[in-house]
């Protein structure tokens, strides 16, 4: 069983700042824990301002091909937009950023551990549930499942060929993050403030 | 000493690296350093280098500091978390151990305890502002130190070789804006590259040393190419290396190519960091065909 919590509004908002959004909630798995009310006013909030190009409102977005019919019904919507904004668990949002390739997508929520039965998270996605998603600054990868280091702060000197020092069958990930902020325009995101990781996120949940 | 005043004095700065044993004893070591490297700037001690256990990093900086040598302290986030690394550094600026080479370490499953947790708890650019917080007398929990903060050369690693170099340079200025001094590169075989780094580097304003392996042979050159990230031996000098076996074996092939290499990409960058392997006594040799002394 996981848990997604809201980001702060303020980081949220931050993420749009005054950019046209496409926004996809996921109401999956009956594990989850979802913020319904509180993401329900902030989009009703950013709705009003008129920036909302369309509200995708489903479920196991983790699945690939759920996702690509329920996205496809939406393309005009989503090409409108020039952010695509996820609240979802940290799977959801790595499967919406691989399929939208030249969008920015973004998680509006940090996904934490609970204890016991594990949420439903299949495929090829991984989330650690750390409690506090670094999707943003990374184009959509999770550094923490597809760094073999869970580095934050961008790669080491260890890839050779692109592949990882660990395993040669595994692609680097701060390598794949790397081509993805370069494709989708937002290199800036490597010029962020020094990224320290807190182990405490899941006592405090 | 700290490095930096080298470089603010405009000096080619060099240093080498040794690394300590697999043992209590560090006689042998000193008494190479002491014959070899006795007239450089200063001397890299590894930190379990490849994650391989060995004697620790600390202490052998030490131990040379006590023999008149100016140690550079290796420190790697591999195998302690954000309190042990601090805990470290504290102690090293009590030794007057003022500089530092920060890294974030090769992975456990690399060395010869591939069952160990691998810790990552910081990573090189995170321990960078760590030391920084540290120097302003604060440590990372947001704590006071007691007296007067520790003062470092803050040292980092970048490899201009790499096959993307640009995500490296994207990392090089994460190091730099969290507050490295000084960078010393991977490994250099080929110039024109290393130069081209530099033409993008130099805008960070930090004095770069030039990483030189002296190539012992054919067949270690080839284990790099195919093994070590960020290095590549073109094919004309695996020939050179092939070519006489006795004169390679001697150890005169390697120290000609690391001394055209050195020679080559000199007025690009601000001294030269050798990482002899093993070879320390040929370093005499090398820095005098290299024109460095």
């Amino acid at each position: 069983m996981l848990i997604t919590q809201l980001k702060s509004k303020d980081t949220i908002l931050s993420l749009t700042d005054g950019k046209k959004v496409f926004i996809i909630n996921c109401f999956g798995c009956r594990e989850v824990y979802f913020p319904l009310e509180e993401a329900a006013e902030l989009q009703n909030e950013m709705n009003e301002s008129g920036r909302v190009t369309g509200i995708l409102t489903t479920d196991y977005i983790c699945n690939p091909e759920n996702l690509e019919l329920q996205l496809a019904r939406r393309q005009s919507e989503i090409d409108a937009a020039d952010v695509v904004l996820v609240f979802s668990c940290g799977v959801g949002v790595q499967t919406v950023a691989a399929r939208l390739e030249e969008k920015t997508v973004c998680a509006c929520c940090d996904t934490c551990r609970l204890p016991g039965f594990q949420g439903v998270t299949p495929l090829e996605y991984d989330c650690g549930q750390c409690g506090e998603c670094y999707l943003n600054l990374t184009g959509g990868i999770c550094p923490i499942t597809a760094c073999s280091k869970s580095l934050v702060n961008g790669q080491c000197g260890g890839a050779k060929n692109g592949k990882c020092e660990v395993d040669p069958n595994m692609e680097c990930g701060w390598e794949r993050i790397y081509r993805r902020l370069e494709k989708i325009g937002r290199l800036d995101a490597m010029k962020c403030p020094v990224q320290i990781r807190n182990f405490a996120t899941d006592k405090e949940v | 000493m700290k490095i930096t005043e080298k470089f603010e004095q405009g000096e080619f700065v060099v240093t080498a690296e040794v690394g300590p044993p697999k043992g209590c004893h560090i006689e042998n070591l000193l008494e190479e350093a002491k014959t070899y490297l006795s007239d450089i700037t200063a001397v890299n001690v590894t930190d379990n280098q490849s994650s391989v256990m060995r004697l620790g990093s600390l202490a052998t900086c030490k131990a040379l500091k006590d023999e008149g040598l100016t140690p550079i302290f290796q420190i790697t986030c591999r195998d302690r978390n954000r309190i042990a690394l601090q805990s470290d550094l504290l102690s090293a600026a009590m030794f007057g151990i003022e500089n530092l080479l920060l890294l974030t370490g090769d992975h456990t499953k690399l060395g010869d305890h591939p069952q160990a947790k691998p810790v990552f708890d910081l990573d090189s650019v995170s321990l960078i502002h760590t030391v920084k917080q540290l120097e302003a007398g604060v440590d990372l929990g947001g704590n006071a130190l007691v007296g007067e903060p520790p003062k470092f050369a803050k040292g980092a690693v970048v490899s201009p070789c790499s096959d993307s170099v640009d995500a490296q340079l994207a990392k090089m200025e994460r190091k730099v804006r969290a507050g490295a001094d000084y960078f010393q590169t991977q490994a250099v075989y080929e110039p024109e590259k290393f130069i081209r780094f530099m033409e993008k580097a130099s805008q960070f304003g930090k004095p770069v040393q030039l990483g030189i392996v002296i190539p012992k042979s054919a067949g270690m050159a080839k284990y790099m190419n195919d093994n070590v990230a960020g290095i590549h031996v073109p094919q004309e000098m695996l020939d050179e290396l092939r070519a006489d076996k006795e004169k390679t074996k001697a150890g005169i092939t390697g120290v000609e190519i690391a001394a055209r290499i050195i020679k080559e990409c000199r007025p690009y960058c601000q001294g030269v960091h050798i990482m002899a392997l093993g070879w320390e006594s040929k370093i005499p040799a090398l820095l005098q065909q290299a024109g460095l002394r």
